[in-house]
């Protein structure tokens, strides 16, 4: 935790234990995969970020969203010096820095850092200049050629060295770039693109004659016959691709190779395939309340006043997530909940068999930490 | 009669946009509009209107011009019906008319619906008009420039993604003096409700963002803010007729609070906003209401005075008149709970005439004002209606709970010297409420 000193200073307080050094400020505070924490911190009206109680030597105007490799050894963050915009990995910044950078991601292997960026000077209501594109993907600071009017949601493929991008080629065509190469095809709207971890295939959810169908490698893949599509996800062998749809106005579900499952609810979230096998589950709500989870097309019994994203087990077998009801919350596994309610529960963690769930939760002013085999789950 | 023609104003975005039409494109682009997004909707509206012109009087335009050529119904006749009597087969100067009339000349305000004998909604009319004029390139400059800010930062001031935390950092740090231990709580996963704001605050207003701040510390509620991009919630796509942006920004506001796994979201004092976020975006994105309940600053101090969190030292003394705003009277119906708020915080409150769902527009919203410079004038002579009525009142200070509002409003009274100051009710629960000594 963030600890207020006298004079007035901050500095971290881990497990009762203060950092020796001291900041003007101090914020974000986040453990690295890998265990190490880190904190945003002011000195001397510059900004940095401090890993273990060691700030990075470079300096900049402003340090914010703190990110890491899927490891925890490689840590980077969004910089703004002298106001420029660009990453900072491990302390070292972009060689070129933007006019504006945002939207930033990581990839899990760590080797690389995308952010959509402004490439052209824009004067004060310059509409002009904004029609004919001042926007681009940089990765590892170096942009793209290809510059478009609008550049959204950038995502590395799991090796992370491919990046897609929906694109807009003018206010009225939206398509999806991939490493910078524009797709043909033109669609009213485009939602963000998402790599088959197994093919290295762009899905991305798109918009024609008034309908959403799903595109894949700049060709229609699900016809367009949805209110809406959104937050696709492959299975982790890349055989199935799912999305979050909606059927008719107001009604939402999971549609898994462009079949619909036979449920739906007014609000669907949480889109969550299982890191084996070809599973996917998603959270239901009715506008966020009476929350219910929804597992392979079938809805467990729980209504919940608030439910949390959905963790699986690595093979796939077992689903737990965090809910809450009535001001108390749980971990529930495979539908049923854990005996104790507390305060507040974090983000269930399974073994890696599957077999034992971690509980990290508060209750009473104190911390718990609860390993549990799924069989204790019976509520 | 005069016609739009006869008033026309130069502006770059709308010369630019129509030097590119053809009467051929035109026309293609309306079709594929009326066959693919209006329904029967607009059919019926274009079919049972007798043009009684019951809607005259409901306009503030027409009310301060008395110029027929202003009535909600010849609006409708020198644009939609124009279109739809060529088969939107029009010379592209058809269409620079119709962007004026439909941008700067209607504030979408649905006043005339009220008084319309056949209920038909102008506001969505004009809408239509717009999203045409969008699709054709045909957009007023300045609010074709918010709408790029959108696009590009998710908020409408082109706020970068370092301002906004280091905003309420710096607004947490003022705050400490007046009351030690305030916190702006940034992405607090399960607070009882998310606030966001629009993006003039941080780029220019952000006392009042301090005054939430401390009102919400007093209080003692349970609340955070987003330090990424979805805490604007305002939206000039909406009113660019640029839906696909719209849909963008509303989405990522929206899936802003589903991460939090807020409760509910309590939007500060803005209108469009409201009606962005409670009516119209999360309705093109689907859901049939909203995602996640929306709650706006009326209604949430409402709450808080219900609840009594809210204490105050001394009530206003000077008399005050209340203005309401169109999205969130006519719109959602806070009339009584904006009075109760009012009456709460004000000793002498002086209703102006008329009031309530039947009062006049500020003539700033449906995003006239953000169409720029170039329309100012026309906008603030537009509703000299607007300045009879509140000069009726005599006072001096008047509540409107509404950015868009404050910002017409303190240009009519600028330019009628009426000697009034407009107040948030954030404004005058600051000044009012309990502080630490």
């Amino acid at each position: 935790m963030v600890a207020a000193l006298e004079g007035p200073a901050f500095t971290m307080a881990v497990n009762g234990e203060a950092w020796e050094t001291t900041f003007d400020k101090a914020w974000y505070p986040r453990f690295s995969p890998d265990g190490r924490l880190t904190v945003l911190v002011q000195a001397d009206g510059d900004w940095t970020l401090a890993v273990d109680d060691v700030a990075w030597e470079e300096q900049y105007g402003y340090v914010w969203n703190t990110m890491f490799s899927a490891s925890g050894d490689i840590i980077a963050a969004c910089i703004q010096q002298d106001g420029e915009y660009g990453f900072s990995i491990d302390g070292t910044p972009w060689e070129t820095l933007f006019e504006n950078a945002n939207q930033p991601v990581f990839s899990k292997a760590g080797n690389a850092a995308a952010a959509v960026v402004q490439v052209k000077s824009l004067a004060q209501a310059d509409i002009a200049t904004f029609q004919e594109g001042i926007f681009s993907v940089a990765v590892n600071g170096e942009a793209w050629d290809s510059i478009f009017v609008n550049c959204w949601n950038p995502v590395f493929d799991p090796a992370g060295k491919n990046v897609a991008a929906t694109i807009r080629r003018s206010l009225y065509d939206y398509s999806v770039a991939v490493n910078g190469k524009a797709w043909t095809g033109s669609y009213a709207c485009a939602w963000a693109p998402a790599f088959n971890p197994a093919t290295g295939a762009v899905a991305a959810p798109v918009r024609k004659a008034g309908a959403w169908g799903m595109a894949i490698d700049d060709a229609m893949a699900w016809e367009p016959r949805f209110g809406q599509l959104w937050q696709q996800a492959f299975s982790p062998d890349g055989s199935k691709l799912a999305a979050i749809a909606c059927t008719r106005f107001g009604e939402f579900t999971v549609a898994v190779d462009g079949t619909p499952w036979g449920v739906s609810f007014p609000v669907v979230t949480d889109l969550t395939p299982s890191p084996a096998g070809a599973r996917f589950a998603a959270l239901a709500s009715e506008h966020n309340t009476n929350f219910a989870v929804l597992c392979d097309g079938k809805v467990w019994d729980g209504r919940y006043d608030m439910a949390y994203a959905p963790v699986w087990s690595a093979d796939g077998a077992h689903l737990a997530l965090a809910v809450e009801k009535a001001g108390r919350q749980t971990i529930v596994v495979n539908g049923k909940a854990y005996p104790q309610s507390f305060d507040k529960c974090y983000a269930p963690a399974f073994s890696p068999d599957g077999k034992l769930v971690l509980i990290r939760a508060l209750a009473g002013g104190k911390c718990h930490r609860i390993v549990a085999p799924v069989t204790a789950f019976t509520g | 009669m005069k016609t739009i023609a006869d008033r026309l104003i130069e502006d770059e975005g709308l010369r630019r946009g129509v030097g590119r039409l053809t009467p051929e494109k035109i026309q293609k682009v309306f079709k594929e509009l009326v066959a693919g997004e209006c329904g029967a909707r607009m059919k019926t509206y274009m079919e049972t209107c007798v043009r009684c012109g019951m809607c005259a009087k409901a306009c503030h335009y027409y009310m301060s011009h008395k110029d027929p050529s202003y009535t909600p119904v010849a609006k409708v006749s020198q644009t939609m019906w124009r279109l739809f009597d060529a088969d939107g087969k029009v010379d592209p100067e058809v269409i620079y008319q119709c962007a004026q009339v439909a941008y700067t000349e209607c504030n979408l305000c649905r006043r005339c619906i009220h008084y319309c004998p056949l209920g038909i909604d102008t506001g969505y009319i004009i809408s239509v008009v717009r999203r045409l004029c969008h699709k054709l390139g045909v957009t007023p400059q300045y609010i074709q420039d918010t709408a790029h800010s959108h696009s590009a930062t998710m908020n409408q001031m082109w706020v970068k993604d370092d301002e906004w935390p280091d905003t309420l950092q710096w607004q947490e740090e003022e705050s400490r003096e007046e009351f030690p231990g305030l916190r702006i709580p940034l992405d607090v996963e399960g607070a009882d409700f998310m606030y966001s704001v629009i993006a003039p605050e941080p780029k220019f207003r952000t006392q009042l963002i301090y005054q939430a701040a401390a009102i919400f510390h007093a209080a003692g509620v349970s609340w955070t803010m987003p330090s990424t991009p979805g805490w604007d919630n305002s939206n000039m796509a909406m009113f660019s007729g640029d839906s696909e942006i719209m849909a963008r920004v509303e989405r990522a506001h929206y899936e802003t609070a589903q991460r939090l796994r807020v409760k509910r979201i309590v939007m500060g004092e803005c209108g469009h906003a409201f009606r962005a976020v409670y009516d119209v975006a999360n309705r093109w994105l689907g859901w049939k209401y909203h995602p996640v309940p929306v709650v706006h600053s009326v209604e949430f101090f409402w709450e808080l005075i219900q609840q009594g969190r809210i204490k105050l030292t001394h009530k206003y003394a000077d008399p005050v008149t209340i203005h309401d705003p169109c999205n969130i009277i006519r719109g959602r119906g806070l009339m009584d709970k904006l009075r109760e708020v009012v009456h709460f915080l004000c000793e002498n409150v002086v209703e102006m005439s008329p009031n309530r769902e039947h009062n006049y527009c500020c003539c700033a919203g449906g995003g006239v004002i953000n169409c720029g410079p170039p329309f100012k004038n026309v906008r603030i002579v537009g509703n000299s209606i607007k300045a009879e009525q509140l000069k009726a009142t005599g006072v001096h200070t008047l509540v409107a709970p509404c950015h868009n509002c404050h910002g017409g409003l303190e240009d009519i009274i600028s330019k009628f010297g009426l000697n009034m100051h407009t107040k948030f009710l954030g404004d005058l629960i600051y000044e009012l409420m309990e502080k630490p000594e």
